[in-house]
């Protein structure tokens, strides 16, 4: 499989993405085979509230980019129900029209309840899509509020959309989402306070106490007409070379991205095998009856568990 | 089966009609029911559904249409489908589908046709009695 995902075979970057999701054992080989041809694409994250129009933005990003010559992927997430865990993929219907287009890939992906506005799969989905040759990977969020920041550990370019009526100054005031832009879009800039919305996000831009070597623009667009497309991708193609150009800065953009998904991995491998072990042993169990007790907490428990770990004690 | 793995569901409206209120209570429904469903939205090719199918790596295909061209529509999916070697997906279809044209369709692969009047369970069941095993 990893052949087919390295040669873009379609059929094999599907299943690949499956697997992936699947968190099965085949998954875990075949990004260790691909993870050496990874680095290449330019990973773009499109973040804002429901409702904004990210999927119609990438539609049409997708199409500025095809004019263009390049090929893209395309991930985009949406949420999978905290009840049933069933998921309404709907991110697609906007983008149906590039469907037909080889240069084009695109998969819906649920979140499957992981938390930060991406799916635990998306960043290992974004790496096959890299691998099997796209130039461009388009990363999705889920509808994404305040504290969905997730995306930073997967992209190098983000974009957070915005459209106007969503909220005031004291919205753009606020830290999380607001913080990871390199680029501001105010979609349905038709629409009545989009030059409000613009405003807001800039006076709150000014506010920069630090100095930052790149101040993110605040763009208008009209996704449904295309308007502003081609300034955006402009924009994109503009911080993509000020990141090759500024050493310094890709270095600790790789470096963090590196941590972060090494911390990931530890967190998932580690902490995962370990409550599996606890469970086989009926340990985990037993755990739990003291925390009901009240015999212990379950930080204290943890820290035990932690000290035979790592002290064999 | 991997311990994770989910039923992935491809809605899809094949042709020109334009009303998807029928695929849509399908689509909640299956979702209701813990899979993950994948809707098109209105007015597709066969090529562009069955190359959904491809990209989203669905187990199932659900097809709705009212507008009576099944008999141009339905065998050029499944046509696509074979091409592409998408044969251990499940397919069925639901809308208006005349008595005398089932067979016919059946013929082509198609599982299962749900007339007006299906309830949701029953689609809901024989989608889980009928998954496809993969290799």
């Amino acid at each position: 499989m990893a052949k087919g995902v390295l040669a873009g075979n379609r059929r094999s970057i599907a299943r690949a993405i499956t697997n992936i999701e699947n968190n099965d054992r085949e998954a875990q080989k075949l990004v260790a085979r691909i993870y050496a041809h990874t680095g290449k694409a330019h990973i773009i994250g499109l973040t804002g509230a429901g409702g904004a129009g990210k999927s119609t933005l990438i539609e049409k990003i997708v199409k500025e980019y095809r004019r263009r010559g390049k090929t893209v992927g395309v991930v985009a997430v949406d949420p999978t129900s905290p009840f049933t865990g069933g998921a309404f993929l709907g991110d697609r219907i906007r983008m149906q029209e590039l469907c037909t287009d080889e240069g084009v890939f695109i998969r819906s992906m649920a979140t499957r309840n992981y938390a930060g506005g991406i799916a635990r799969a998306t960043k290992d989905a974004v790496k096959v899509l890299d691998a099997a040759g796209k130039d461009i990977v388009i990363v999705e969020t889920v509808g994404a509020g305040q504290s969905e920041v997730e995306i930073i550990k997967v992209a190098q370019t983000i974009v957070v959309v915005h459209a106007p009526g969503l909220g005031d100054e004291i919205q753009a005031i606020k830290a999380g989402v607001m913080e990871i832009a390199d680029i501001f879009v105010v979609n349905k800039a038709d629409r009545e306070n989009a030059n409000k919305a613009v405003i807001d996000i800039q006076s709150n831009l000014q506010m920069n106490t630090k100095e930052i070597p790149w101040k993110p623009p605040v763009l208008k667009t009209i996704a449904l007409t295309g308007e502003g497309i081609q300034e955006l991708v402009d924009k994109i193609e503009e911080h993509r070379c000020f990141l090759e150009g500024d050493l310094e800065c890709r270095r600790v953009s790789l470096r963090s991205k590196a941590e972060a998904e090494l911390i990931d991995a530890i967190r998932e491998r580690v902490a995962g095998s370990l409550i599996e072990e606890l469970k086989k042993k009926g340990k985990f169990d037993a755990l739990v009856h003291e925390i009901m007790e009240k015999k212990t907490d379950p930080t204290s428990a943890a820290e035990k568990l932690l000290k035979k770990v790592l002290h064999g004690a | 089966m991997p311990k994770d793995r989910k039923i992935r569901v491809l809605i899809a409206k094949p042709g020109l009609d334009s009303h998807d209120r029928g695929a849509k209570v399908v689509a909640r429904a299956l979702r209701d029911a813990g899979m993950e469903v994948i809707y098109t939205g209105l007015r597709q090719t066969p090529e562009q559904i069955a190359e959904t199918a491809l990209q989203e790596d669905v187990d199932v295909i659900g097809l709705s249409i009212l507008s009576g061209a099944h008999k141009t529509l339905f065998p050029r999916i499944m046509r696509l489908l074979r091409e592409q070697d998408l044969t251990d997906v499940m397919v069925f279809a639901g809308g208006i589908i005349p008595e005398e044209d089932i067979v016919k369709m059946k013929k082509l692969g198609i599982k299962e046709i749900f007339g007006p009047g299906t309830t949701t369970e029953t689609i809901i069941r024989y989608v889980l009695d009928n998954l496809p095993t993969r290799s």
